[in-house]
């Protein structure tokens, strides 16, 4: 069974739902320990991306990952908005020309994308960001792939190891952005960025089914 | 939430169209993507000296933009960076043919976002520099962080980098300048009360009234410290304790004193901070001899203030006392 191109414009309509219906809560997460505006900032790309999806509905998914991309790029600021634009930027890099993707070829994404947001943001595992979300669950798909288990056995193991990894931010002393200036005071807080991003790995887990 | 807007979407779009009324003999403003531009730019010849950050620090940066100062200034939506289309934009706008040198405080968001914009910009052309301030001592910890946080000196550098961009200097020696303030500027923060972003609706963090956070960001991040509310003296005493612990300051050295408002502090105190730190700086045989005290980079409606130290030496003076004329700072014309 394969990923269409119209399961993944699905899957940005109603991640931009979630963020939508999220904004307050990512907002009070970064409040705690960042600058309050990173449900704001989210909610706004989003909804800029919501209002050229048509402009892509016929094409191919690397252009409507890279619309995406450019267009968060334009319109979220802070560190979400370099950060989510690289992560969409490298999706669609590595979809190009795609109208259907293998499970190999969403994994073979993620890693790009996630090497793309290291490469930007200089943060590790462990260091209290996104990146605690996303690398768990790309381990989690080539473990699932390599077990032979099916796209929606992976996925779900994929949104899984997400949300672990999102949880297991709660106890981290942050040691990128703008949480790091609490040193030990960041403790205790679930990061914000982490947050979005288990999200976006839940969402394809309900979607692409 | 009470305050003097008309919705939070627009605060932004809303303030820039007041400065482009307000101010329209020295600034132009451009919409989509938005910067506040020098109402002469581009100027043949002369570096552009460009800097941008969330919207909520005014009147940094926007208010910075003129004659002996600010080419141009990026803002952002509140508390948050700017984006590379902005700044990609600003620098196109105020390219004169001799360079852009970005002023970046540093954030993880507005190093990203610049970094952006400057390899854009190069890939047309545009010799661009960047310098990052990073002057907070509060953030103590600086391999495990994002880095100190760039504050006060900020201010202080788009004045003096403005007046050696007007005077023709080149890029590298605009830089240079930038440079010593980099090294020599040093600054912390205090907050008594929070701010409320327009868009979050409610204060950032909990203060109780008895209670203050020493070592406050420009933000609303909360601090490194929340203890029991002292005196103003007191207060002065443990800013300017870990500033002067801090290189490069010495006895015999000489500084600019910047006492800055948060926003929600008037003047009257401000002015009582200033004497303390005045009187600290005399007690370790530092002496001031320029100043500024006023709210210059601003948390929005946060009450508290910040200390910037800057070492000064003959040419850094001379660039403080040139002459600038912006909606913010105006002295000398």
């Amino acid at each position: 069974m394969a990923i269409e191109q119209k399961d993944v414009i699905e899957w940005i309509k109603k991640y931009a739902d979630v963020i939508a219906e999220k904004r307050q809560y990512l907002i009070d997460l970064d409040s705690a320990i960042g600058d309050a505006d990173h449900g704001e900032n989210m909610n706004r790309g989003f909804q800029a991306v919501l209002k050229k999806m048509p402009e892509v509905a016929d094409k191919d998914i690397g252009s409507i990952l890279k619309m995406v991309g450019m267009t968060l790029l334009g319109t979220v600021g802070g560190a979400g908005g370099p950060l989510y634009g690289t992560l969409f930027l490298q999706l669609g890099t590595k979809s190009a020309s795609k109208f259907e993707l293998t499970l190999q070829d969403w994994t073979d994404m993620l890693e790009a994308a996630i090497n793309g947001i290291v490469a930007r943001g200089k943060a590790e595992l462990g260091d209290k960001t996104m990146v605690d979300a996303l690398s768990p669950a790309l381990e989690a798909l080539k473990e699932a792939s390599k077990n032979g288990k099916n796209l929606q056995e992976a996925l779900q193991a994929s949104a899984a190891a997400a949300e672990k990894g999102m949880l297991a931010t709660i106890p981290l002393v942050a040691k990128k952005g703008r949480a790091s200036y609490l040193g030990e005071r960041s403790a205790g807080h679930q990061d914000p960025g982490a947050t979005s991003s288990y999200y976006l790995l839940k969402v394809v887990a309900e979607t692409w089914k | 939430m009470k305050k003097l807007i008309n919705s939070p979407e627009a605060v932004v779009k809303e303030e820039l169209e007041g400065i482009a009324f307000a101010h329209s003999d020295m600034v132009k403003v451009h919409f989509d993507p938005n910067y506040v531009v020098r109402a002469d730019a581009p100027i043949k010849g002369k570096v552009g000296v460009i800097s941008g950050g969330g919207s909520g620090h005014e009147p940094m940066h926007g208010g910075f933009v003129g004659v002996g100062m600010l080419d141009a200034a990026c803002p952002g939506a509140v508390f948050t960076s700017p984006t590379p289309d902005q700044m990609l934009e600003a620098t196109k706008a105020v390219n004169g043919g001799a360079g852009v040198l970005h002023i970046v405080k540093n954030y993880t968001g507005d190093i990203m976002n610049f970094e952006m914009a400057a390899d854009l910009a190069r890939g047309e052309g545009i010799e661009v520099a960047s310098i990052v301030i990073d002057d907070d001592v509060a953030v103590q910890d600086s391999l495990y962080t994002a880095g100190r946080r760039g504050v006060g000196s900020t201010v202080l550098c788009e004045k003096v980098c403005g007046a050696a961009a007007e005077q023709k200097r080149p890029l590298k020696d605009v830089v240079a300048v930038a440079q010593k303030v980099k090294d020599w500027g040093r600054s912390m923060g205090m907050a008594l009360t929070s701010c409320t972003v327009p868009h979050a609706g409610k204060p950032t963090f909990d203060l109780p009234e008895d209670m203050m956070e020493i070592g406050i960001g420009i933000h609303g991040e909360p601090g490194r410290e929340r203890m029991k509310l002292k005196s103003a003296d007191e207060i002065t005493e443990m800013l300017m304790e870990p500033i002067l612990k801090d290189i490069p300051y010495k006895s015999g050295d000489q500084v600019c004193l910047f006492v800055n408002g948060m926003g929600g502090t008037p003047l009257i105190e401000l002015y009582i901070v200033y004497r303390k730190a005045h009187q600290i700086c005399e007690k370790h045989g530092i002496k001031v001899v320029r100043n500024l005290v006023g709210s210059y980079i601003t948390s929005l409606e946060m009450a508290g203030c910040s200390i910037t130290l800057l070492k000064m030496d003959d040419e850094l003076i001379k660039l403080w006392d040139a002459p600038v004329k912006t909606p913010g700072l105006r002295w000398g014309m």
